[in-house]
């Protein structure tokens, strides 16, 4: 019960996922309405909900181009312009390497969590076989665990493999799937006609030639989506590299940020404009992330028409 | 006689050849079963290992470290129950699961109450809502560490842009990062920032709601709030009940914000008290004071809390969640 319940929420997020991307792109069509002023009162209301929403960013992105003594002086528009945060940060810190770091954990994470939870969402979508429902019930019930609860024996396996304080641990369990992103790429899969892999089979495809040539480039918009949600978690993840990276050098940007917070901020220098500007680094990419993103569910959606 | 005797022998002699060929036919499908289950399990073995591997085993393994003495050094030392024990009479961690309740209970509904509004504003807009969307959107993708430097930055007692804010309306701003009774409120008030996901969610599923529903309702002289709480709100329960249950259990784990801004290697200068959330003291346990016996039971009692806590929710949902199609 409490499986049918987690699934159905799920699918429900995958509409709600789905619609962004449907509206980001413009695809609707609206009537153009009269202007009364309920309308202009609503139109106000989202401006100002916009303005906080966008505020902090104007904020922090400001910020980092101020001088130390002024930070905190709270104006859009820095009373002098300086680039110097951005040099010092440079300097005080392997912001590249770092970058580097986060770019070969997010890329690894993302491409090995979307190739096997495909593999596996094929496995539970196309063939029928005894035990399916139940298995695939596991799959779900996973996702109903805290991670507190495998995280220790976790580091114990990483810890006797002696990975830790390598980048391993922060994507090679991606390897094994996904219990999310299995049951996303399950439902595309289902969505599929079964008559095309029928014809396929007819016209003398394998198992392997059925998923790969057919199943998978059908599913396009599904991957990118799980190529894109997968990035994002591993780049903004904190957590793991606490556990396990110790050497500076082996940082992540969200890492490398928390020790910069530790040094600068409330380690009793209050280099804030060195954390400020470690924070615009760290954020930008991910906002990239969601402009570019941005056109690729479009297309998905526009590709698949109205599912999800 | 011979009519009757010869009509089943008859029968009998061209069935055989038919049941052998059933039993063919059975066999032959046999096979295909198995061939299938075979590549079916082929393709799902990876999650099957990861599976046994980094699940089951990690779910067992813990479960008996939690009755352990264990520092990652020396052998794990079996003590029973004893670190259940010490968690019930440990002050901190009471402190850490009040602090964590404390945030729970206002943060989740106040999110639940903050994206419906944004919502059902962004399903007035019509057009220009892709914009809005997008905005509300964007905090959403800031990685929770610069979530919490901004809470550090924005909420800065003396010169912070909140109570810049609320100066010029004549408040005098509290302390939030300093004073133990204003952390969480900063903390909540800052966690609001990113309702982006639950947004989406609501809207999606206001964008369901058919017309004629609305269409009815303004033949009856409906207004907007009659409309609001007799049409909208029952037919999008399901999905208010949906973000309600996934942050209430992101509420109770939560780590990252408060993590970055009030604990580490730094923090020297005041009291982080306010702020130690479950997570946070078990994840101090396991990894920075390396009780890894007392770590587990810790991560168990949250298990067992959370699940506890969404079966009472989905229990009351029955009374008030409608989903299409459901027969009353």
């Amino acid at each position: 019960m409490t499986l049918n319940v987690a699934g159905d929420a799920l699918a429900r997020e995958n509409v709600g996922r789905a619609a962004v991307v449907d509206q980001a792109g413009g695809l609707k069509q609206y009537p153009r309405k009269r202007v009364t002023p309920g309308r202009v009162l609503v139109v106000a209301a989202l401006v100002a909900c916009t303005v906080v929403f966008i505020y902090p960013f104007i904020w922090l992105v400001s910020a980092s181009f101020k001088p130390r003594g002024e930070v905190f002086d709270n104006k859009i528009i820095p009373e002098t312009f300086t680039v110097d945060a951005y040099v010092q940060v440079w300097r005080e810190a392997p912001m590249l390497l770092w970058l580097g770091n986060t770019l070969l954990v997010t890329v690894l994470a993302a491409t090995t969590v979307t190739i096997s939870s495909a593999l596996v969402a094929w496995g539970f979508s196309y063939f029928r076989f005894r035990g399916r429902t139940a298995l695939f019930g596991l799959v779900l019930a996973t996702m109903m665990l805290p991670g507190a609860v495998t995280m220790i024996p976790t580091f114990l396996i990483w810890n006797a493999l002696g990975l830790t304080g390598t980048l391993y641990p922060l994507w090679a369990g991606n390897l094994f799937g996904s219990a999310f992103y299995i049951f996303l790429l399950r439902q595309f899969f289902l969505g599929l006609p079964r008559e095309l892999f029928e014809a396929a089979k007819i016209d003398g495809a394998n198992n392997w030639g059925i998923f790969w040539k057919i199943a998978l480039p059908l599913t396009k918009p599904a991957i990118v989506v799980t190529l894109l949600f997968e990035f994002q978690a591993a780049w903004t993840d904190l957590m793991r590299p606490l556990i396990y990276l110790r050497d500076s050098s082996t940082f992540t940007i969200p890492r490398g940020l928390k020790s910069l917070v530790d040094r600068y901020g409330f380690g009793g220098e209050w280099h804030w404009e060195i954390i400020v500007t470690a924070s615009v680094i760290t954020t930008v990419p991910m906002i990239i992330l969601f402009f570019l993103g941005q056109r690729h569910f479009v297309e998905g959606i526009a590709t698949t028409g109205s599912k999800g | 006689v011979t009519t009757t005797t010869g009509a089943p022998t008859g029968s009998s002699s061209s069935a055989a050849p038919d049941a052998s060929g059933t039993s063919r036919a059975r066999q032959a499908q046999r096979r295909n079963q198995r061939r299938e289950t075979r590549a079916a399990l082929l393709f799902i073995s990876p999650w099957l290992f990861g599976f046994l591997v980094l699940t089951l085993w990690p779910v067992i393994y813990s479960g008996y470290l939690s009755l352990t003495d264990y520092d990652v050094f020396n052998a794990p030392n079996f003590v029973g129950l004893e670190n259940y024990a010490r968690l019930a009479s440990d002050a901190d961690a009471r402190m850490a699961i009040g602090n964590t309740f404390y945030f729970a209970a206002i943060q989740v509904p106040l999110q639940v109450l903050v994206s419906l509004s944004l919502a059902l504003l962004l399903n007035q807009a019509g057009r220009s809502s892709g914009f809005f969307r997008t905005a509300f959107f964007l905090p959403r993708m800031t990685p929770p560490v610069a979530v919490g430097v901004l809470l550090l930055l924005l909420f800065n007692g003396q010169d912070g842009l909140i109570n810049d804010v609320l100066g010029f309306f004549g408040i005098d701003g509290p302390n939030w990062t300093t004073d133990s009774d204003w952390v969480k409120p900063g903390l909540i008030l800052m966690s609001l920032w990113a309702v982006g996901s639950s947004v989406i969610i609501l809207l999606a599923a206001l964008r369901n709601v058919p017309n004629e529903l609305y269409d009815a309702a303004r033949v009856d002289g409906a207004n907007f709030w009659y409309k609001t709480t007799r049409v909208t709100i029952p037919m999008i329960s399901g999905a208010l009940f949906f973000v309600f249950i996934i942050n209430s259990i992101d509420a109770l784990q939560s780590f990252t914000e408060a993590y970055t801004a009030f604990f580490g290697s730094g923090n020297t200068t005041y009291s982080n008290d306010a702020a130690l959330f479950y997570s946070i003291y078990l994840f101090r346990q396991a990894f920075e004071f390396l009780n890894m016996g007392y770590a587990s039971a810790l991560a168990w009692a949250l298990f067992v809390i959370i699940l506890a806590i969404t079966l009472v929710q989905l229990k009351v949902s029955k009374r008030f969640v409608y989903y299409e199609g459901e027969q009353r």
